[in-house]
C-alpha cells in the first residue's frame, strides 16, 4: 500500500444544530485518482472546505506529506500545494488567461510594472502541456467552458500543487471536452499527482478513478479500489441503510386528477409529463442540478415555457407569469428563503400577507383589521416562534422563517401547493412539525408536490415519487416500490424507469 | 401572547427605542432650540413659515423621492422635470388657459414624464441611475429649447393672479404651498400605509426577486413610483413659476441631491426597502431650517454648504450606528 501524501483522519465539524462532519477521513495517494462519493449533504463540500481551511474543524488530524498541518485559508493551502477546481469556476472573464492564471501573483518589476513577456510565456508553456490551443493573451471570455477548466488546471499546477481537488469537473461540458479532461487527468496521474475526483456520475466513477471514499452523514463509510465494486454495491454505500427518521404518512384517498403537465419543454426541462392528483404528495426527487427547482417554475410561470401544457382541473392554463399561476390555484413555496422566497427586511406579517393582500383588502386599502387576523391564526396554526407579528422576518430562526414562507403560500388558498426543498436549513424539530402540516393539507384535499434532495424525505412523505435527471424524467414510482437505491439508480441516469426518454 | 405585548409596549413615548427611532425628529428640536437662542428673530411665527414655505418645494420632491428610492431606486431627473412643467404651465397662463386646467395639465404632463421614465427602467432594464441621468439632460435641453433660454412671464392677467395664489396664497393664516406640502405628505404616507401599492413598493425594494415570485407586477409597481415622482416634481415647478410669476429654464438645478439629502437625512435607506415618509418631512425641515438659521446667524454661503455637508453625514453616521 502506499503512503498517502494527504491524510485526514476523523473529522469532526459541527455547525449550530447540524453536526456536518461525524468522523469523515479521505487519503490522497500520490499518482492516483480518488473519488469522494455521497449523497448531497453527505459532508463533501464540507470536508473540501475543511481541507483548505475555509471551516476550522473540531476535531481531527489533517496530515500533509507525513506532517500535521492546519489551513487557515484557501491561500495558505494553494501556497501549500493543493488547489481545489470548483463547480462554478473562479476566472475573470475579462482578463487574459495569463492574467487569470497568475493573478494576485503577477511578475513585476522593481516599479511594480508587469514584466507581460515572461508572464505570457510562463503561461503559455503550462497551456502547451495540457494541450489548450489558445496564447495566453486571448481573453477568457473566448474560451468554452471545457478550455476554461483547463485554465483553472494550468493555475493548480502554476502553483506547483501536488493535491488537486475537482469538485464536479464534467458538470458543464460536452462529451469531447470530458474526453480530453480525462486525458489531462491520465497525464497527471501519471505524473504523480494526487487527485480527488468529486461527482455523481457514476460512468465516470469507473473509468477514470482508482480509488472511491464514500461519506454518508458526514461519517466515513468505505474506502475501496473501484475495482472492487460496481454500480450497485456504490449506490448501496452512498445510501446506506438508515434508521428511519419518523414521517407521520397518512393514506391518501385515490382521488382524480388535478394537475397534469404534458409534454413541457423550457430551457432546462426536456419533455417531463406527469400527472398529480386531489389530495396527493408527489415527491420529486434528483440530485443538485437535475432541473427540479426550474421545472416548477416553469409550472408556476416564474421562468418561461417553450411549449407543453400545464393544464389545472382539465383547464389549460400554461401562466406566463407568477401573478396567472396563483390567480388559477398554484402556490410555489421557494428553496432559497433569502434569495428570492422571503423579504428579509419586513415583519413577519408583511411577508405572510405578500401573495395575498387582494383578499385583505377594499378596493385600493388595506384590510388591517382582517391582515392582522389571518396572520395571528396561521401564527398560532404553524406554530410560529415570533414575539410578535411586527418582528423583522430576518431576525427569526430557519425552521420560524420557512413555517411563514408556507404560510404565505397557503394564504392564496392553493389548488395545487409546490414546496421546494421545505426543510433546508431547519432543525430536526421544526422539520418535524412541517411534516405534519403538510400531510394535514394533504388530509384536507390540496394536492401537493414536494421537492426535496432528502430521499428518506421522499420516501416517508410522498405517494408517488418522481426522479429527475438532466432536466427529464428518469424515473416514476409508487412509494410502496421505491427505495433509495432504485431512486438513486435513476437520479444518477443509470436506470430509466416508467417513461420513456 | 405576553411576548407580542412587550415588543409593542417598547416603542412606548419617551422609551429608548423611541428616541432611536425619532432621532432625526428631536436633532430638529434640538437645531430649533439653539438657533432660537441664539437668534431672536428665529423663533417668530413669520419666519417660521418662512421656512416652511421654503421648504415646501424641496420637501414635495422629496416625497416623491422617498417612494422612488423605497424601491432602491433613485430620480435624478426631478429638477429638470421641475423646470419644464413650470415653463409648460407659464406658457398656458400666458395664452389664457384657465388657472386650474393648466396645473392639471401640467402635473398630468409631469405625471407622464414620470412614467416614460419608469418604463425605460422597468421594461428596457435600464438603471434607474442612467436612466434618470439621460432623463435629467434631456429634459433639461428640451426647457431651454422650448423657453429658447429666457424666462417665461404668467403675464398681468386676472388668470395670472389666479395662478399666483398656488405660490403667494395663504389659507388660514398658512401660505398655500405649505398646505400643498401637507396635503402631499398625508397622501403618500396613506399611500405607504394603508395600500397594497405601499406594501409593495417596500418588498419590491426590500427583495425586488421575491417580490416578483409572489406574484406581483414588478413593472407596474416601478412605472407607478416614477409617475407619481415625476407628477410631484411638476406641483414643485408649478409652486415656484407662480410664486416668481414666470418660468426660469434654470429653474430646479441641483434640487435632486437637494431632495435626496432630505430622504436620506430621514432616515431612509438608499438600498431601499426601509424608510419612512415622515422622516423625510423632518430630513427637510432641518435642512430648511439650516439654511435659514446660517443665513439669519450671517454665515456667507460658501460656508453654508460646508456645513450642509457636515450635517448630513452626521445624519447618516448616527443612523448607521443604530441599524
Amino acid at each position: 500500500m502506499k503512503q498517502p501524501i494527504l491524510q485526514l483522519t476523523n473529522i469532526h465539524k459541527s455547525f449550530p444544530g447540524v453536526k456536518a462532519l461525524d468522523g469523515a477521513c479521505l487519503n490522497v495517494y500520490p499518482g492516483q485518482v480518488m473519488a469522494l462519493l455521497g449523497e448531497n449533504g453527505a459532508g463533501k463540500s464540507t470536508l473540501m472546505k475543511v481541507i483548505t481551511g475555509i471551516y476550522s474543524l473540531d476535531e481531527g488530524d489533517i496530515r500533509y506529506q507525513d506532517k500535521p498541518v492546519r489551513f487557515n485559508g484557501p491561500r495558505d493551502s494553494q501556497q501549500a500545494g493543493i488547489s481545489i477546481i470548483h463547480q462554478e469556476l473562479n476566472l475573470l472573464p475579462e482578463l487574459t488567461i495569463a492574467e487569470n492564471i497568475f493573478l494576485g501573483r503577477e511578475n513585476t518589476n522593481i516599479f511594480g510594472a508587469i514584466n507581460w513577456s515572461v508572464m505570457f510565456e510562463q503561461a503559455d508553456k503550462l497551456l502547451k502541456r495540457l494541450k489548450v490551443k489558445h496564447k495566453s493573451s486571448t481573453q477568457l471570455s473566448e474560451l468554452s467552458l471545457g478550455e476554461q477548466q483547463m485554465v483553472e488546471i494550468a493555475k493548480a499546477l502554476s502553483f506547483k500543487s501536488k493535491v488537486i481537488i475537482m469538485d464536479e469537473p464534467t458538470d458543464a461540458l460536452t462529451d469531447s471536452e470530458v474526453e480530453s479532461l480525462f486525458d489531462v487527468i491520465n497525464e497527471l496521474r501519471d505524473e504523480g499527482y494526487g487527485i480527488v475526483y468529486i461527482s455523481h456520475r457514476l460512468k465516470e466513477i469507473f473509468e477514470i478513478c482508482d480509488d472511491i471514499t464514500v461519506l454518508r452523514d458526514g461519517k466515513f463509510i468505505a474506502e475501496k479500489p473501484v475495482s472492487s465494486m460496481d454500480e450497485d454495491k456504490l449506490i448501496e454505500l452512498m445510501v446506506g441503510r438508515r434508521l428511519d427518521e419518523q414521517y407521520p404518512r397518512i393514506e391518501s384517498t385515490h382521488g382524480t386528477v388535478c394537475l397534469e403537465v404534458k409534454e413541457l419543454y423550457a430551457k432546462a426541462t426536456h419533455g417531463v409529463s406527469f400527472t398529480l392528483n386531489h389530495g396527493e404528495i408527489l415527491g420529486i426527487s434528483g440530485l443538485m442540478g437535475a432541473g427540479r427547482t426550474e421545472l416548477m417554475k416553469v409550472i408556476y410561470g416564474a421562468l418561461a415555457r417553450e411549449s407543453g401544457d400545464i393544464i389545472l382541473n382539465g383547464q389549460i392554463i400554461n401562466p406566463r407569469n407568477s401573478q396567472q399561476a396563483l390567480a388559477s390555484g398554484i402556490a410555489y413555496i421557494s428553496e432559497d428563503r433569502k434569495g428570492d422566497g422571503l423579504v428579509l427586511g419586513l415583519s413577519v406579517k408583511d411577508n405572510m400577507s405578500l401573495c395575498a393582500l387582494k383578499d385583505l383588502s377594499t378596493g385600493w386599502q388595506l384590510d388591517h383589521k382582517a391582515e392582522a387576523t389571518s396572520v395571528t391564526d396561521f401564527i398560532r396554526l404553524f406554530n410560529i416562534k415570533t414575539p410578535s407579528m411586527d418582528q423583522i422576518i430576518g431576525n427569526l430562526s430557519g425552521g420560524n422563517q420557512q413555517k411563514v414562507a408556507i404560510a404565505k403560500g397557503l394564504m392564496t388558498k392553493p389548488k395545487v401547493l409546490i414546496l421546494d426543498e421545505p426543510t433546508r436549513g431547519v432543525d430536526v424539530g421544526a422539520k418535524k412539525e412541517i411534516y405534519q402540516l403538510i400531510n394535514k393539507f394533504k388530509a384536507e384535499g390540496m394536492s401537493i408536490i414536494l421537492v426535496s434532495s432528502e430521499m428518506p424525505e421522499v420516501l416517508g412523505m410522498s405517494d408517488r415519487i418522481l426522479v429527475m435527471h438532466q432536466g427529464q424524467i428518469s424515473g416514476q414510482f409508487n412509494v410502496k416500490e421505491a427505495d433509495q437505491e432504485k431512486l438513486m439508480a435513476c437520479a444518477v441516469g443509470k436506470n430509466n424507469n416508467g417513461v420513456a426518454a | 401572547m405576553t411576548n407580542f405585548e412587550s415588543s409593542q409596549s417598547s416603542r412606548h413615548f419617551l422609551s429608548k427605542a423611541w428616541f432611536i427611532e425619532q432621532k432625526s425628529l428631536i436633532a430638529l428640536i434640538v437645531l430649533i432650540a439653539v438657533v432660537s437662542v441664539l437668534n431672536e428673530y428665529f423663533f417668530t411665527i413669520d419666519n417660521l413659515l418662512n421656512i416652511l414655505r421654503q421648504t415646501s418645494v424641496i420637501a414635495i420632491l422629496a416625497a416623491g423621492m422617498t417612494l422612488v428610492i423605497l424601491t432602491a431606486g433613485i430620480d435624478l431627473s426631478v429638477g429638470s422635470i421641475l423646470a419644464l412643467c413650470g415653463a409648460f404651465a407659464a406658457s398656458m397662463i400666458s395664452l389664457e388657459i384657465p388657472a386650474v386646467i393648466a396645473v392639471l395639465v401640467a402635473l398630468l404632463g409631469g405625471a407622464i414624464l414620470g412614467s416614460i421614465t419608469g418604463l425605460v427602467i422597468a421594461k428596457g432594464k435600464v438603471q434607474a441611475f442612467i436612466a434618470t441621468l439621460v432623463m435629467m439632460t434631456l429634459l433639461r435641453g428640451v426647457t431651454m429649447v422650448y423657453t429658447d433660454g429666457r424666462p417665461i412671464s404668467t403675464g398681468f392677467t386676472d388668470i395670472a393672479d389666479h395662478f399666483a395664489w398656488f405660490g403667494t396664497g395663504y389659507m388660514f393664516g398658512i401660505p398655500v404651498p405649505v398646505w400643498l406640502m401637507i396635503f402631499v405628505f398625508a397622501t403618500i404616507w396613506y399611500l405607504l400605509n394603508h395600500t397594497r401599492f405601499g406594501r409593495y413598493v417596500y418588498a419590491l425594494g426590500g427583495n425586488e426577486s421575491a417580490t416578483k415570485l409572489s406574484g406581483i407586477n414588478v413593472d407596474r409597481i416601478k412605472i407607478g413610483v416614477y409617475s407619481i415622482c415625476g407628477l410631484l416634481s411638476a406641483l414643485a415647478g408649478i409652486i415656484i413659476t407662480s410664486r416668481l410669476s414666470s418660468a426660469q429654464p434654470t429653474a430646479g438645478m441641483g434640487y435632486e441631491l437637494d431632495a435626496i439629502a432630505a430622504v436620506v437625512v430621514g432616515g431612509t435607506s438608499l438600498a431601499g426597502g426601509r424608510g419612512y415618509i415622515m422622516g423625510t418631512l423632518i430630513g427637510a425641515l432641518i435642512i430648511g431650517v439650516l439654511n435659514n438659521a446660517l443665513n439669519l446667524l450671517d454665515v456667507s454661503s460658501y460656508f453654508q454648504m460646508i456645513v450642509k455637508a457636515a450635517v448630513i453625514l452626521l445624519a447618516v453616521l448616527v443612523d448607521n450606528k443604530n441599524k
